[in-house]
């Protein structure tokens, strides 16, 4: 029995009603069984082998590091996963969890809409019955991922409350949860929210850098001078962080969302320039203004566009042994180009954080070698990009 | 003046408390202060003033209107204090119902001290679980204020014992596992949540979540020490600013509370 849910630092906890903590009990008790339960291992290594399409490849991409002084960049392909995205990795996991906790209905919170799809991919595959809980906003920003969850058999339920994106549609996901928990699991998208989930989550994404840590070390005889990734809730950064903490000459960098610029506080920017506070159950860096109510955040990617930020990351830029800097916008989508041009591959707007990340750190050292986590695929945000280059589907040349 | 003695005098009578919960701020700040005191005057024993918060993870859709009214209009944490000095004014006792960021952010002890100022006579944390909370426990206990945390249908037996022993005024048993609103009938997993705190040490516990009438309020008084109506109140005061239709329901209320109906 877990009374007081382990923190990082001073963050972390269980802020969150009474009628939950029977529930993130079982949660965490039984997420503490099934993570060393051979038969629970087995099965999920065999989902990401056979599945997920797990080890993901790394690539290293020398054209695109002409834009980043030159250095070596290497990227991590979780865009190549089943998906789309790292998310199935943790959703996996959880619904595993979910059927050995004896419920037969999931529900989740989205915001780019890939942890929704991930969430009602899983379940169709376990035969689990699956709501999901996505903003207004983002509804319409990414129609794409709705009508994908929607053929998977989900539910989407669209949240008309507050900034009518991803923090309101967590918000609507713990309402119901505690109505429903008899039956209902919540499978929770980022490493935030209360005890048990930033752990469970990283637990689940470290498979990332587990294998990345590895992968490097074949191709390049060393371990990487920087180690990148973008940190919306945080869960792809942690799980490709958590392989490095012990290495102390390995630099972390999360890419938070500066959106149109830390100064014009348009971002989703909350360790870069926000304030200790508690929100979605755990202490954390948060967007709030002097009477402690949640900012509304802004990015270009919806994935990236939460107040909050997990509390692990919190701690670990508490005590310096990660970096947070904030990319803006402008600078994410003129890495998302040039990946999508010097390499073939269209990343997801989240990770063109990361690659923007990278063009100004090798710029700065060109000598170094830096791995990024590519979190996802770009096929979500092909609207989006269309709009903000001014493509509107013509093509480039006619001919008679 | 305390929960305590509030409750402890209704039950003097024969009957239960009779706690009102309205919005601070709704529809403005010094309408959510006459509305509060309407209600006193028609008869409620102890104001729950909810604090509006950006994030109302514990609301349903017509508390969450309404404070996200008060917001929109400007409501800010000093106009929290003014609501309170007015209603304790009255004599009633003033709990604050507040999602736990914003003490956080103003700090548990000058809230504690400013609230204590207005008169307040303490807080309800939803958000806020014992395990978490001993900063704020620290600051009620230096300002001599209440503690009131919660139960719930799906707490186990060393959690109703744990949030018995932290609570100061009542422990508020939710009577549902769901979020607030007005129900056609109150579950009857409070009758044995009640029971089951109070043999796990709580001297009084309040239910709250779902409650709309008198009747309802008569029959919960046969086993609570405290009858907590929010959402029916909100609704008369939004469909009647005259207060009229207010004042009668929580007269209505106040006698099934009382025992008078
Ligand atoms: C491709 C991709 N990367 C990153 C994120 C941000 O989430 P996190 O910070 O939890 O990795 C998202 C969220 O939707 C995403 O879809």
């Amino acid at each position: 029995m877990n009374l007081t849910g382990p923190y990082f630092g001073e963050f972390g906890g269980r802020y969150i009603p009474e009628a939950l903590i029977a529930a993130l009990d079982d949660l965490s008790d039984g997420w503490e069984k099934l993570k060393i339960d051979p038969a629970f291992k087995e099965e999920l290594a065999e989902l990401n082998r056979t599945y997920t399409g797990r080890p993901s490849i790394i690539t290293e991409v020398p054209r695109f590091s002409q834009h980043c002084g030159g250095a070596r960049v290497i990227l991590k392909r979780e865009d190549l996963n089943h998906t789309g995205s790292h998310k199935i990795n943790n959703v996996l996991g959880q619904a595993l969890l979910t059927r050995s906790l004896g419920k037969t209905r999931v529900i989740a919170e989205t915001g780019a809409g890939q942890h929704g799809v991930a969430t009602a991919t899983a379940a169709a595959l376990l035969g689990l019955e699956c709501t999901i809980y996505m903003g207004a906003a983002d509804i319409r920003r990414q129609a794409l991922n709705v009508a994908r969850m929607r053929l998977l058999g989900a539910e989407v339920v669209s949240v008309n409350q507050g900034s009518n994106t991803l923090k309101d549609a967590i918000n609507e996901a713990f309402r119901e949860w505690v109505a429903t928990v008899d039956t209902t699991n919540y499978i929770f998208g980022t490493a935030a929210g209360p005890h048990p989930f930033p752990a469970l989550v990283r637990d689940l994404q470290r498979i990332i850098g587990d294998e990345a840590r590895e992968q490097v070390l074949a191709l390049t005889g060393s371990l990487p001078d920087w180690v990148l990734a973008c940190v919306g809730g945080g869960s792809n950064a942690i799980g490709m962080f958590t392989a490095f903490l012990d290495d102390e000459d390995v630099r972390l960098v999360g890419l938070e969302a500066g959106g149109e610029g830390i100064e014009s506080g348009r971002h989703a920017a909350p360790i870069s320039v926000g304030d200790v506070g508690i929100l979605h159950g755990a202490k954390t860096y948060l967007l709030q203004d002097e009477d402690g109510q949640t900012l509304e955040s802004h990015s270009i990617s919806a994935g990236l566009d939460y107040p909050g930020v997990g509390p692990e990351h919190a701690h670990l830029s508490a005590i310096g042994r990660v970096e947070y800097r904030p990319v803006t916008d402008a600078e994410a989508m003129e890495a998302f180009a040039l990946l999508s041009r010097t390499e073939g591959i269209i990343p997801a707007i989240e990770s063109a954080h990361a690659l923007a990340g990278a063009m100004k750190i090798g710029t700065a050292n060109p000598d170094a070698t830096i791995l990024v986590n590519l979190s996802g695929r770009g096929d979500k945000d092909v609207e989006t990009a269309a709009a903000w280059f001014g493509l509107d589907g013509s093509a480039t040349r006619e001919v008679f | 003046m305390g929960a305590a003695e509030k409750i402890d005098a209704a039950k003097a009578k024969g009957g239960a408390a009779f706690i009102a919960y309205l919005p601070a701020g709704y529809p403005d700040v010094q309408a959510s202060a006459d509305a509060a005191i309407a209600v006193v005057e028609s008869g409620a024993d102890i104001i729950e003033l909810g604090f509006p918060y950006s994030d109302p993870g514990m609301d349903g859709s017509l508390i969450q209107a309404a404070t996200h009214e008060a917001l929109s209009k400007g409501f800010k944490m000093k106009d929290l204090f003014g609501i309170v000095e007015q209603v304790a004014a009255t004599g009633a006792a003033v709990e604050v119902m507040t999602y736990i960021n914003p003490i956080f952010r103003y700090g548990f002890d000058a809230f504690a001290r400013d609230f204590k100022n207005a008169g307040g006579a303490g807080l309800i944390t939803p958000d806020l679980i014992p395990d978490e909370a001993d900063p704020w426990i620290e600051a009620a206990d230096r300002y001599d204020l209440d503690k009131i945390f919660l139960v719930a249908p799906s707490s186990r037996p060393e959690r109703l014992k744990l949030v018995a022993d932290s609570c100061r005024g009542f422990v508020y048993a939710a009577s549902t596992m769901g979020v607030t609103g007005a129900r056609s009938s109150v579950d009857n997993r409070a009758r044995e949540l009640v029971a089951d705190t109070r043999a796990h040490g709580a001297e009084r516990v309040c239910v709250g979540l779902g409650v709309s009438t008198g009747e309802q309020a008569a029959e919960i008084a046969e086993y609570a020490d405290g009858v907590i109506v929010g959402s029916a109140l909100i609704e008369a005061l939004r469909d009647d600013p005259s207060l009229a239709r207010l004042r009668a329901l929580a007269s209505d209320i106040a006698a099934g509370a009382h025992g008078e109906g």
